[in-house]
């Protein structure tokens, strides 16, 4: 597969023609080139579940990642979002897409050890590896996580894998937007097993997870009510498919400090410990969503749904912006990808 | 361009105890933690904020002058050596903490503040820094994210790249950049991934925004002796195994522990083949929960003895050997030199059988401290640089364990970075196009290669002089590029 997805590449960039790069969900264009299919190149490469690094290729699926890794009682801790039953492996890490889990374990990025890419020559390379810790040159593979193929096609991952909490219990509250953003932050700085917080319809829900009697401890300390099917609920919000996803407005989405008080007046939901706002309001609020997140520390994006489902530079430094052509035109020489 | 025009132009943005260009005010810099490579720089210059930077970086930007960042020099790989043709900048006089925030867990902090010492402003918030390198107690918050500094509790708290939220950065321009947000992601590339780690080759950092931890509320060591190196790597892996992510996991041979118990007394069984040191934190009844889980694992896989601290003095005695493993080593040896490599753990007896032959071949005594659960490896070849050839043999003898650490899958260096000390190293690790690949990395950030020179990405011809080219589908790669470098 790789060595013929080289030749389509080299074919491409000596034409000057582009190429779509297409994971599970990855919507397509007939105008837009031809189609590098990801899910022709799938299987687990290499699982060793004591040394906590699986091996996968792009097009595996995100399920099936998930289910050999749950039979050894192991996760992909950032708990990525499969948008539908055809996500693969290579699309989250392209999209850089975490789920609920993000602020308190880490993102995509910090999951990836390795990545092998084919760039816009055509070159198969190799960054990062198996191993926990490695400074060996610039951090290329992590350069790649949500780079939104505009880089080349990443044809195989190793993660850092991580045990399942051996128990998990979820506490909702009543609160109001303002209150709810300070007990997501005080709870995690006051040493809390947390491992997902959402607050959405007037409730603060805060889900605890790790050895069983640190969650017991957490329940008692807390307080709240205990929501039923808990992993159901999460499974919900993460997938997008909770009423408030469902909505006839437009979704907006921000990525903030996470003590950054609520939007004056506006549909929203708080998310990852409040460094992540959803806000449902017309696409003309887009400039509005934009001076907020930017008076935060952050950015916003106004698409419909994932968290990143387009490759944007929206609010960089100019110097930086001209070292993200110079990234792309190093990957990208002839242009055979998108974006950019 | 002539040396005094430089220095004219420095020291018009400079105050003058700031530039220094006589031989003995440069002598302290001329090297650092890797002290056997020594240079004296062209000059010094002891910026104090991020105005002067800019204008430092301008000027040799200008004249096209080459330009070293230097840290507390606390780095063991060279990285921060100076060049004859270059300025060192260092970033010891910007050592102050601007902001914490104590509900958001984050500080902003300048790059010369140790790293310890944000541990210690935090404290009483119940807060932490995570990555603990040994070298805590002097190191700077700027080499850190140059080096992309891991420490003993990496497995569960992460590395310097999971702990930095955002940097202020002078690129080789003058320009003025941030990288990274406030929040938990940022719009474009991941550059934040890209700068930490980079070894000064980037851009010279001036802020740096970390995210802080909630200190646990206990912590508790068990320590456990084994009879065999075999046994203790098999015990690493059954910890593991029983889902259990230890806050620390250590592993010390028998050369190792007999070298620090008679410098720190810290109480380890040194008839022991080798001793693990599991950590575990959180509550209380979490940390009793999972002592007694690692106890038990323990046991079975054929511990003969287990401690387990009882107090907080007592855990501290336990680190504090392995903590002063490298100063222990330099007690029973004039000299010694720390190695680095990362492997894939099940690959650790047949690793450190080798290291034991080649302790053998070169005739240096080697010990060996591990941070046993991320498998990053630490030999520690002693040598007496005295003794014409040792000094050469012990390089030698290093340089066969980089490669060994990369033909069993692992990496030339977990923590410590490539410096000068490991450039030839990357040859056999990284094919020419990934290397070119880097380089343009470099040129993206800094056209002219200013930053510092000949550090950690050899150039093509290097590897050719090197003679190691990284062999692919058993064939070398063409050396058709040789001439752009």
């Amino acid at each position: 597969m790789i060595e013929a997805w080289q030749a389509q590449i080299k074919a491409a960039a000596a034409k000057g023609q582009k190429l779509q790069i297409a994971g599970g969900n990855t919507p397509l264009d007939s105008a837009a080139g031809a189609v590098i299919d990801t899910r022709q190149h799938t299987g687990i490469v290499e699982y060793e579940p004591n040394e906590l690094v699986i091996v996968v290729r792009c097009g595996t699926p995100l399920a099936d990642v998930e289910s050999a890794m749950a039979k050894a009682g192991q996760m992909l801790a950032f708990e990525p979002p499969h948008f539908g039953e055809h996500c693969t492996i290579g699309g989250v890490v392209a999209t850089g897409t975490s789920g609920p889990r993000r602020p308190y374990a880490g993102s995509v990025r910090d999951f990836v050890l390795g990545t092998k890419i084919i760039d816009g020559k055509g070159d198969h390379l190799s960054f990062g590896g198996k191993v926990m810790k490695n400074v060996a040159g610039f951090d290329v593979s992590r350069l790649l996580t949500g780079s939104m193929g505009t880089l080349g096609v990443i044809t195989e991952i190793s993660f850092k894998c991580l045990p399942l909490p051996k128990a998990q219990a979820t506490r909702v509250f009543d609160f109001n937007a303002t209150d709810a953003i300070e007990k997501m932050n005080r709870w995690y700085a006051e040493a809390n097993p947390i491992t997902a917080t959402t607050w959405v319809d007037g409730k603060l829900y805060v889900r605890l997870a790790g050895a069983e009697p640190a969650v017991n401890t957490a329940v008692q300390k807390l307080g709240g009510e205990s929501l039923a099917n808990d992993t159901a609920w999460w499974a919900d919000w993460r997938e997008q498919k909770h009423s408030f996803f469902e909505r006839d407005v437009p979704l907006h989405r921000m990525s903030c400090k996470s003590t950054a008080a609520p939007l004056d007046e506006a549909v929203q939901a708080i998310d990852w410990g409040g460094a992540q706002r959803w806000v449902r309001a017309p696409l003309a609020d887009a400039a509005k969503t934009r001076y907020w997140a930017k008076r935060h520390g952050g950015y916003a994006t106004a698409n419909a749904a994932g968290s990143r489902s387009s490759f944007s530079t929206d609010g960089l430094d100019a110097a930086l912006l001209d070292t993200h052509a110079k990234i792309k035109q190093s990957f990208d020489p002839y242009g055979v990808f998108h974006g950019l | 361009m002539k040396a005094a025009t430089l220095f004219e132009e420095l020291a018009a943005v400079l105050p003058p105890a700031n530039l220094k260009f006589a031989e003995e005010e440069m002598r302290p810099y001329e090297c650092d933690g890797l002290s056997m490579y020594r240079a004296l720089p062209k000059c010094v210059v002891l910026p104090e904020n991020e105005a002067q930077i800019a204008d430092i970086l301008r000027i040799c930007h200008t004249h096209r002058v080459s330009v070293v960042a230097r840290g507390a020099g606390t780095g063991l790989s060279g990285g921060a050596m100076p060049d004859p043709q270059s300025v060192l900048l260092s970033t010891a006089k910007m050592m102050r903490v601007l902001s914490v925030d104590p509900l958001a867990c984050t500080a902003v902090v300048q790059p010369g503040v140790r790293n310890l010492a944000i541990s210690e402003t935090v404290a009483h918030h119940g807060l932490y820094y995570a990555p603990d390198p040994s070298s805590q107690i002097a190191c700077s918050i700027g080499g850190n994210v140059a080096e992309n500094s891991g420490g003993v509790h990496c497995l569960k708290y992460g590395l310097t790249i999971h702990n930095v939220r955002k940097l202020r950065v002078v690129l080789m321009t003058g320009d003025i950049v941030t990288i990274g947000s406030d929040g938990l992601d940022s719009p474009g590339y991941d550059l934040l991934a890209l700068m930490i780690g980079s070894e000064g080759l980037l851009g010279i950092v001036t802020e740096v925004t970390v995210k802080l931890t909630p200190k646990p509320q206990l912590a508790v060591v068990a320590m456990a002796s084994f009879a065999t190196v075999e046994a203790a790597g098999a015990a690493v892996g059954d910890i593991i195994a029983a889902g259990v992510i230890p806050a620390g996991l250590e592993m010390m041979d028998r050369i190792a522990t007999r070298a620090v118990e008679d410098f720190v007394h810290a109480g380890y069984d040194c008839e022991a083949a080798a001793i693990l040191l599991c950590e575990s934190d959180g509550t209380p009844e979490e940390v009793a929960d999972e002592i007694a889980r690692v106890s038990e694992v323990l046991r079975k896989a054929g511990a003969t003895d287990i401690k387990v601290s009882n107090n907080e003095a007592e855990r501290l005695r336990y680190w504090s050997g392995r903590k002063n493993a490298f100063p222990a080593s330099g007690r029973i040896s004039p000299d010694y030199y720390c190695m680095d490599g990362t492997i894939p753990r099940a690959q650790l007896p047949r690793v450190l059988n080798e290291i034991a032959v080649l302790s053998e071949k070169y005739g240096l005594r080697c010990a060996n401290v591990f941070h046993a659960g991320d498998g990053n490896l630490h030999p520690l070849i002693m040598f007496d640089a005295n003794i014409p050839g040792e000094l050469q043999r012990a390089e030698d003898f290093g340089a066969d364990i980089l490669e060994l650490c990369v033909e069993v899958g692992g990496t030339i260096t977990g923590e410590h970075g490539v410096g000068i000390e490991k450039i030839n190293q990357m040859c056999v690790q990284f094919s020419p196009k990934e290397l070119t690949r880097m380089h343009e990395i470099k040129h993206a950030f800094d056209e002219h290669a200013l930053l510092n020179p000949g550090k950690a990405v050899p150039t093509l011809h290097r590897c050719a002089e090197f003679g190691k080219m990284k062999v692919s589908q058993g064939k070398p790669m063409p050396f058709a590029d040789l001439d752009r470098f």
